[in-house]
């Protein structure tokens, strides 16, 4: 028994089929405990009032936009290494949902930072990263629905992936570095353990969780579908042979 | 060889990304008012910009050609190996390119207001910038050699990896201008220019292996 059995792409349709409903299930119940114990059953900051609630949303979003691209890395390097296909799938799986993570914690950083910063946008190094980051999203979707073969943009895109997580971290240094030489940065540091009392912290965790079991739902979801799709493919393509 | 490759490219386009980096230069003033005072703050980043678009521009030129007319896969069997090939293409893009532009900076400054101690910083960062957008546009231009519509695709592609380089660019040429110290941006930038030049043709060749399968 190895991980590696699920390279197999009858066996991982098999298994996630039977997990998949399990983590749907977990998923919804750890996202509508934490948000609605969070939006409704904690008590509003003494500074920030009740815009503090979105913290529930803007946190657990921001932190799956970068694991999900660090999920794409490791698939890529399993890709490159041992070319399963299962692995360069589900890297190609995972980025549109990693994207929509980015604009979440992006758009709900907005609305968070509207009423408290007064401004909906600063350059501040946090926000221009993940700007950043969705834009490396983009370009990596748009390779993989640029290129026809299939084995080709697997590989392409995985250089890319590692090519790009490389630049992405060179970047996050670069804009902390740009904007400090510049003006004052908006800072907003958020240093959970020191910052934070448990009464925000529980619904926190609880919805971090939320976020990560419905990106792990979605990607097996998308897998599959991708699996499906590239077999329809290639039965109609023996049909149309014979 | 690598003459041939020269002055293959010679022939076509060497004055282009000059006319393109003198349009957006111009362009500049249109869009933002004829102020100098605020041209001559906002002058060093204008040129860098345009620099990198106009590298960005001519990037395609670097392997659409070759793949076009087939001497890419005459190069890819020859004994020279792929790492060192794609080293040339982007040394030779950013001798037609980026040498230009960075010699013709300076002259531009002077539409821009440029401040004075402003132009040697611009020149230095751009001379030590340039080489490295050739490498990382070489990368992009590798991996859409083989798409009919790559152009647009490969600046998406490209401008991201841009970012870097240029943040400590123009961060070298703003505080050149203000008269600060500019070591720090000025080495970090040359750190990126060799550290990409030394590992990103790895990458290059090996997506061009790829996209010659």
């Amino acid at each position: 028994m190895s991980l590696w059995e699920y390279a197999n792409p009858v066996k991982f349709i098999s298994t996630t089929d039977k997990v998949l409903p399990w983590i749907w299930v977990l998923a919804a119940g750890c996202l509508a405990t934490g948000l609605i114990w969070g939006f409704f059953f904690t008590p509003d900051d003494f500074r920030m009032g009740s815009t503090v609630k979105i913290i529930y949303i803007h946190v657990p979003s921001a932190l799956m936009a970068i694991n999900a691209w660090l999920m794409m890395l490791v698939a890529s390097l399993i890709w490159i290494v041992r070319r399963h296909h299962v692995s360069a799938l589900a890297a190609r799986a995972a980025a549109p949902v990693g994207a929509v993570m980015t604009v979440i914690a992006l758009v709900t950083g907005a609305f968070w930072g509207q009423p408290m910063w007064g401004t909906w946008w600063e350059w501040d190094p946090r926000l221009t990263s993940f700007l950043i980051l969705f834009l490396f999203y983009l370009g990596y979707i748009a390779l993989w629905e640029a290129i026809e073969n299939d084995d080709t943009a697997a590989d392409l895109t995985s250089i890319l992936c590692l090519v790009g997580s490389v630049f992405a971290i060179l970047s996050r240094y670069a804009v902390n570095f740009w904007n400090q030489g510049l003006h004052q940065g908006a800072t907003f540091s958020l240093d959970r353990e020191e910052n934070i009392s448990d009464v925000f912290w529980y619904p926190a965790v609880i919805s971090m969780l939320g976020f990560a079991l419905l990106f792990v739902a979605l990607v097996f979801l998308r897998t599959q579908t991708e699996i499906r799709a590239r077999r329809t493919r290639a039965l109609l393509a023996r049909e149309g042979q014979a | 060889m690598r003459d041939l490759m020269l002055a293959f490219r010679a022939g076509g386009g060497f004055g282009l990304g000059l006319a393109f980096f003198l349009i957006v230069t111009v362009l500049v003033p249109f869009g933002v008012g004829p102020q100098t005072d605020l041209l001559s703050r906002i002058a060093p980043g204008i040129l860098w910009i345009g620099a990198l678009l106009a590298c960005l521009l001519s990037l395609d030129r670097i392997l659409a050609l070759d793949w076009e007319d087939g001497s890419l896969d005459l190069l890819a069997t020859a004994p020279l190996p792929m790492e060192s090939i794609v080293t040339i293409k982007a040394l030779a893009h950013w001798i037609t390119t980026g040498l230009p532009l960075v010699l013709a900076a300076p002259v531009l400054g002077v539409l821009l207001n440029l401040p004075g101690p402003a132009y040697q910083w611009v020149l230095i960062s751009l001379a030590v910038g340039t080489p490295a957008l050739s490498v990382i546009g070489t990368f992009g231009a590798a991996l859409t050699v083989g798409l009919k519509r790559g152009g647009l695709l490969m600046s998406l592609l490209v401008l991201p990896l841009y970012v870097p380089t240029l943040i400590f660019g123009a961060e070298v040429a703003r505080r050149g201008a203000d008269g600060l110290s500019v070591q720090t941006p000025l080495m970090l930038l040359a750190g990126i220019s060799f550290g990409v030049i030394a590992l990103l043709p790895f990458a290059s060749a090996a997506v061009l292996k790829i996209n010659l399968r």
